[in-house]
């Protein structure tokens, strides 16, 4: 009995433990829009109501209507963080890790130690100096604050790097017969070729930087310079709560999100992949 | 000939103990170390600044009374050290966080494990409830927060937790203000749960895949149980896979920061909240009381903790041992 049947309801147990875990974590979707779509008084109604009833955008217009809560300016805060960030973390990556894995000049090795052993500091570290130093360059309340100190990355030069170690000789070496130099191979050959690592990584800077909270936090003091996330924190303790409102704005802040992750969701994999696992 | 020197002026600048000629009589391919220090003088650079001197002069603020300014001068050694250890709110931070770690760590591992295991032995709608659990990934900590203390852990009769546990009978609990018994602890873990299971589930999935199938079926031949196989080879084949990630889980935890800082801020501050991890406590001190040196020092001693405990994991579970 156990050798034969086994497969049946193990398999009906799986699904069922996986069914379950998978309603868990889309059911906080479900109460957020549930609750973004009510009336303020049918949200802290003691009777549980499934669906909106009636059903109402009130909580958006509320939303942007609200003087102390910026969001429309701090969406577009974000949306100028994470599309200059997503781009160009990589890029430079590409770039330096290009340089390493093709590049033969004298000094090489101590460049990139100089590199790889920035990736042994915690953030913790790191943010009250580089706070300090960047208040110091006038960056306080400023776009450029929030986007600068975090471009460079030293893991994404080192997963460049073996990306390039990989790269053909051949290739390099009919660029070198069309009379390219470095540079030339790099950027006509190279990284036209480096597609799927490019999207992968620009795809995770994205939503690092779209979701980034602490930096945002300690650059931005100022309302005009808040990020999506700032002004939805601060909405969440101010002191008078419209809770449609509320959860209007969560909505507002994780739809740019949902759309890439349905568009680019083998990016995200193939990237946590290859970020996530160090060697 | 003014094109090299050039771009030898700018290599040397960028890097100072980098590109340096090689030994004289050598030869050096000026072209090439132009565009080496091109391709990496923005790395170098902003690693250089953000990193290294910002490093550099907030270990100098550390020995230094700097109470809102960050010059350096007033020297006072140890002093800001000292007080911090001494400092009932910076211990008691430094316990919450490790008391965090202890429970995230295994349950996050686990749970992980536990649902790539499951995922992975799926024939069908593996790719549908592969994205159902990463999905939450994608969401950020104060939208996680806010759903969590408005909605699912409010602690009105109409929150979510409440009307549940309503069904069983049970009293209306306050959850995030509930500290006897500490109920804020379910509030806080499962948030950081929501969101992170299902990166750490796709990194073991990775590590599965890569698990050679011959190795199940030859073990089936012999008559090894699914529990059999899942210790003698499941196990042993994800070990490098698991020491990253459990190494990923434990040092994303003693910097947590974003859930701490939202669950708990009340229109009068953080100072209530129940726990107040050391970021949350540095955040405090450095940037609302501009306390540059305390501020400094406790970065130090955070990543003093995170240094000893990685090594201690690694010597514990064998980092860089190779099969």
């Amino acid at each position: 009995m156990r050798k034969t049947t086994r497969r049946t309801p193990a398999t009906v147990l799986t699904y069922l433990v996986v069914g379950i875990a998978a309603v868990l974590f889309l059911a906080p979707f479900y109460f957020m829009l549930r609750a973004a779509l009510m009336t303020g008084t049918q949200v802290t109604d003691s009777n549980w109501h499934w669906l909106p009833d009636p059903f109402t955008l009130q909580g958006f217009t509320d939303l942007f209507d609200d003087p102390s809560v910026p969001m429309a300016g701090a969406l577009g805060n974000s949306f100028v963080i994470a599309i200059v960030t997503a781009p160009v973390s990589p890029l430079l990556g590409s770039m330096a890790g290009y340089a390493l894995a093709r590049i033969s000049v004298p000094g090489r090795g101590v460049v990139m130690s100089f590199i790889v052993v920035t990736l042994m500091i915690p953030t913790s570290a790191t943010f009250v100096p580089t706070f300090v130093l960047v208040s110091a360059m006038g960056g306080v309340d400023t776009l450029w604050g929030v986007i600068v100190p975090g471009l460079f990355n030293a893991f994404s030069v080192l997963l460049f790097r073996n990306f390039y170690l990989k790269f053909p000789q051949e290739i390099e070496e009919a660029g070198r017969l069309d009379g390219l130099g470095h540079l030339g191979v790099y950027w006509r050959l190279a990284l036209p070729n480096s597609g799927a690592l490019l999207a992968s990584l620009g795809t995770l800077s994205f939503i690092e930087s779209w979701n980034a909270f602490l930096w945002p936090l300690v650059i931005g003091q100022d309302p005009e310079s808040w990020t999506a996330q700032i002004a939805l924190s601060t909405f969440l303790t101010s002191q008078s709560i419209n809770l449609p409102a509320l959860f209007a704005g969560a909505v507002v802040t994780i739809l740019p999100l949902v759309a890439v992750f349905l568009f680019a969701q083998r990016y995200i994999v193939q990237g946590i992949a290859a970020t996530g696992m160090k060697d | 000939m003014s094109d090299t020197a050039t771009t030898g002026q700018a290599a040397t600048a960028a890097h100072p103990a980098g590109v340096r000629p090689g030994r004289r009589g050598r030869r050096t391919d000026w072209r090439a170390v132009g565009a080496f220090a091109v391709l990496t003088a923005p790395t170098v650079l902003g690693l250089g600044l953000f990193k290294y001197v910002a490093i550099g002069w907030s270990f100098l603020l550390s020995f230094s009374e700097a109470r809102g300014t960050v010059d350096l001068g007033s020297w006072i050694g140890f002093d800001n050290y000292t007080f911090l250890l001494k400092d009932e709110a910076f211990r008691s931070s430094m316990t919450g966080i490790i008391l965090f770690t202890i429970f995230i760590v295994p349950v996050t591992f686990g749970l992980s494990l536990g649902l790539a295991v499951l995922l992975h032995g799926m024939r069908r709608g593996r790719a549908f409830f592969r994205t159902s659990f990463l999905i939450p990934a994608a969401v950020s900590y104060v939208v996680a927060a806010l759903i969590w203390k408005m909605s699912l852990f409010n602690g009105l009769p109409s929150g979510v937790a409440n009307t549940i546990g309503g069904l069983f009978g049970w009293d209306v609990q306050s959850w995030i203000a509930s500290t006897d018994p500490p109920l804020y602890w379910i509030v806080i873990i499962t948030v950081r749960l929501w969101l992170q299971v299902g990166l750490y589930m796709i990194l073991f999935l990775a590590g599965l895949q890569a698990i050679p199938v011959h190795l199940y079926e030859a073990a089936s031949l012999d008559g090894a149980s699914r529990w059999a196989q899942f210790r003698h080879i499941t196990l042993p084949m994800l070990r490098n896979t698991s020491v990253a990630i459990l190494m990923l889980i434990l040092i994303a935890a003693f910097q947590a920061f974003d859930e701490f800082y939202n669950v708990f801020m009340t229109t009068t501050g953080n100072s209530t909240a129940p726990v107040r991890p050391p970021l949350v406590f540095l955040y405090d001190t450095a940037l609302k009381g501009q306390d540059y040196g305390v501020g400094s020092a406790g970065a130090f001693l955070l990543t003093l903790l995170i240094v000893l405990v990685t090594l201690l994991q690694g010597r514990l579970v064998g980092f860089g041992r190779k099969d």
